[in-house]
């Protein structure tokens, strides 16, 4: 899997002291991992920091309520991984 | 401090939005019903009312940055240390710093300072939005322009 899957689970790990071996890419970040709204402000801050980014998170919560994505899109750690990947390059370009 | 109205801000006494800091000022009252409880005999101020001068004087910065279109809400609070004992009277300087803007939420650090020396501070992550109600608005508008917050925000402080 991408690093960038890596440091996002390395992250949650840390933040929300998870054991890092049940921290899978399909592993869904609220419904899996059942990590809430406000430890989920301490991931995004490490995520924006390790990554020089920021996560749109009201933009996507937005797209939630307004039933235009699913929180897999963004919550499902391989497709968090694939939306940061694609900051990061929107950010490079 | 208005401690009867949990407004613990007097005054803001500097804002650089460029530099996302602001500097306040707050006075502990000298007599309140708070003090016969904590403690008798030996009145303090309680750390978690520093907490709040703290969070406070962060919320200001973030209303300010965001041009008094948003408000902040406490959301958590970490690494809070209390290094000596506030008492009635003390007046208090309090400044807070933005270290990170993210989507919805920002992440300040806060300290208090009596006669220079730091009595407490913490790291402070407060959630970012849209005032609930009209009415809020105005109440908070209120409130800024009694602690003295500019009518026109600058854009470089």
């Amino acid at each position: 899997m991408s690093s960038t899957f890596d440091t996002i689970a390395n992250i949650i790990a840390e933040t929300c002291d998870i054991p890092r071996d049940s921290i899978k890419p399909e592993s869904h970040a609220i419904n899996d991992l059942g990590i809430d709204s406000l430890d989920f402000l301490d991931i995004a801050f490490a995520i924006d920091k390790a990554f020089g980014i920021k996560l749109p998170l009201e933009q996507w919560t937005q797209e939630v309520n307004d039933g235009k994505a699913t929180t897999d899109q963004y919550f499902v750690l391989k497709n968090l991984s694939a939306r940061i990947d694609e900051l990061v390059a929107a950010k490079g370009a | 401090m208005r401690l009867e109205y949990f407004q613990l801000i007097d005054r803001i006494v500097d804002l650089k939005l460029a530099d996302r800091e602001i500097a306040t000022e707050a006075t502990v009252p000298t007599t309140n019903t708070i003090f016969e409880g904590h403690f008798p005999g030996f009145p303090l101020m309680p750390g978690v009312l520093l907490i709040e001068a703290m969070a406070q004087t962060s919320g200001w910065l973030v209303v300010a940055v965001n041009r008094f279109e948003r408000m902040a809400f406490l959301a958590a609070v970490k690494d809070a240390k209390f290094r000596m004992f506030v008492t009635p009277g003390h007046k208090l300087s309090v400044e807070a710093k933005l270290i990170h803007e993210g989507s919805g939420y920002v992440i300040t650090k806060a300290c208090i300072l009596f006669d220079g020396k730091p009595i407490c501070d913490a790291a402070l992550t407060l959630r970012v939005l849209d005032f609930p109600n009209a009415e809020m608005k105005l109440r908070m508008r209120e409130a800024a322009a009694r602690v003295g917050f500019p009518a026109e925000v600058p854009a470089n402080g």
